[in-house]
């Protein structure tokens, strides 16, 4: 990662879908270093705001950018709802994938690292429908610890798992990507609970964010923790409420 | 075992139909010749039409070779650049709006009696198959693939060859099935407009002197060579395409 990582910081955003906006001014920091979990339900444009943030859409206002005035370009890795591995390419060369396609010589040696640090030893060679949908996400992850970016953005990256799986991925990925300053999206209260440092949630048309709500203990939490359970609890209620206006 | 068992039986039922309706249904032998007739023309003049299949091969392998990577070569340009694809998309449309039958004479006319008139027949039957699926599939990546590649770093040309064509061969491979299956018909088609050699070349004369057995024996020549090509095609796209999750 070279230097620490910078927070990242929304500003005003603001974007329209089909006439009505799907969220007005909206700010948030996404502190240096540390897990922000976004909590909301389908459809309340979190997506969308995770593509603002990663570069792959321009919002209608509002600006992007890292808090040592570096531009973000190149300085983003970006873990999408589904793995996304080429099916074309082997293990080992959809870890190195970006190398490839910025024309830069693949690291094989790092990669092979990384495909062990995510427990896929000796499966380098094998072709993604040759890999269950956990050992994918694994080359997934991998993936995304190569690109090496101070910031990571993740979409739901677990959402596709049966819950056995995501539990695994969730351990995996929180202790993997400690130190970079990552946003995490999702729907489902007990990931957020687990891997946010910081936690929010998004509710309402145009959305806005509700207060912080703060979790004890540090990510990735067990999923039996008393007060992450209790956290879970008022999350759900949250949702739901957001779901009635 | 059933799956290769089922066409032999498909071909002996169709075989023994032919046998029957030729012997049975008292149509006279220069009209439809039976099996056995046909059989005894092929090894009777079995060099002949050997001779004359390696000519209609030969015009239907160059095509084919021609005919998708020009078909492939469109499909790429149209998807690099939006002018071009201005430009190609309506000459493509008026390619297939001209009856490729009504071209045939005038082919032979400009290109002559020999090879290149029917494989220039053949190019024009085989690329428009080809450049439709590949256009199709390499504008339909998946959106995920591409929002990866441009958060990597990609350029336009790496994410073109990388990512976009890679995903495109499955959508290719279905247009080269297609157009192996149609290539016989343009090298027949130009050798009908006028050829020295060739199957298609074969069938006409026979047919003009009343040796319908020598005409059945080209055709079924014709069918073994269309169903082989065909066969040859999808065994080398399946080994290409080993990847594919459901190849």
């Amino acid at each position: 990662m070279g230097s620490a990582p910078p927070s990242l910081e929304l500003r005003g955003l603001t974007l329209h879908y089909e006439g009505h906006p799907l969220f007005a001014g909206l700010d948030l920091t996404v502190e240096a270093g540390r897990c922000t979990a976004l909590l909301g339900a389908s459809g309340v444009g979190k997506t969308s705001l995770l593509r603002i943030a990663a570069g792959l859409a321009a919002p209608d206002a509002g600006t992007v950018q890292a808090s040592d005035g570096v531009p973000l370009r190149g300085r983003v890795a970006w873990m999408g709802q589904q793995d996304l591995l080429y099916p074309w390419a082997r293990a080992l060369e959809n870890v190195t994938i970006g190398s490839r396609l910025r024309g830069e010589k693949p690291d094989k040696a790092r990669a092979e690292e990384l495909l062990n640090a995510v427990g896929l030893q000796g499966r380098e060679r094998a072709l993604p429908k040759e890999l269950s949908g956990g050992m994918r996400q694994r080359v997934a992850l991998a993936r995304t610890l190569y690109e090496n970016r101070p910031v990571v953005l993740m979409d739901e990256p677990f959402s596709a798992l049966d819950a056995i799986t995501r539990a695994t991925m969730q351990e995996l990925a929180a202790t993997l990507l400690a130190g970079r300053t990552t946003l995490l999206i999702t729907h489902d209260p007990l990931e957020a609970c687990r891997l946010g440092h910081r936690l929010y949630v998004m509710a309402g048309r145009p959305a806005r964010l509700e207060r912080e709500i703060a979790v004890p203990g540090t990510p990735p939490r067990a999923p039996d923790d008393e007060e992450l359970l209790h956290t879970q609890g008022l999350l759900m209620r949250a949702l739901l409420k957001g779901r009635a206006t | 075992m059933r799956a290769t068992l089922r066409p032999v039986i498909t071909l002996l039922g169709l075989l023994v139909l032919w046998w029957i309706v030729a012997r049975f249904a008292g149509i006279p032998n220069f009209m439809l010749p039976g099996p056995a007739e046909v059989a005894r023309a092929l090894t009777a003049q079995s060099g002949f039409l050997f001779q004359n299949m390696l000519a209609t091969l030969t015009e239907i392998v160059l095509g084919l070779i021609f005919g998708t990577l020009f078909g492939a070569a469109l499909a790429l340009a149209m998807v690099f650049s939006r002018g071009l694809q201005r430009w190609i998309l309506p000459l493509l449309l008026l390619s297939q709006a001209v009856p490729v039958f009504a071209l045939a004479p005038l082919l032979v006319l400009w290109l002559g009696f020999g090879l290149a008139s029917k494989v220039l027949m053949a190019i024009l039957v085989i690329f428009f198959p080809v450049t439709a699926a590949f256009y199709d599939g390499l504008r339909r990546t998946e959106p995920g693939w591409l929002d990866l590649a441009h958060t990597m770093g990609a350029t336009r040309l790496s994410v073109l060859l990388r990512v976009r064509l890679m995903a495109a061969l499955p959508a290719f491979g279905a247009g080269l099935r297609i157009a192996a299956a149609v290539a016989p018909i343009g090298a027949i088609l130009g050798e009908w407009a006028g050829a020295s050699q060739g199957l298609g070349y074969v069938m006409l004369n026979a047919n003009a002197r009343m040796q319908t057995d020598l005409m059945f024996a080209a055709l079924v020549l014709l069918a073994a060579l269309t169903i082989l090509l065909w066969v040859a095609v999808d065994v080398l796209l399946k080994r290409l395409l080993h990847w594919a999750p459901d190849g």
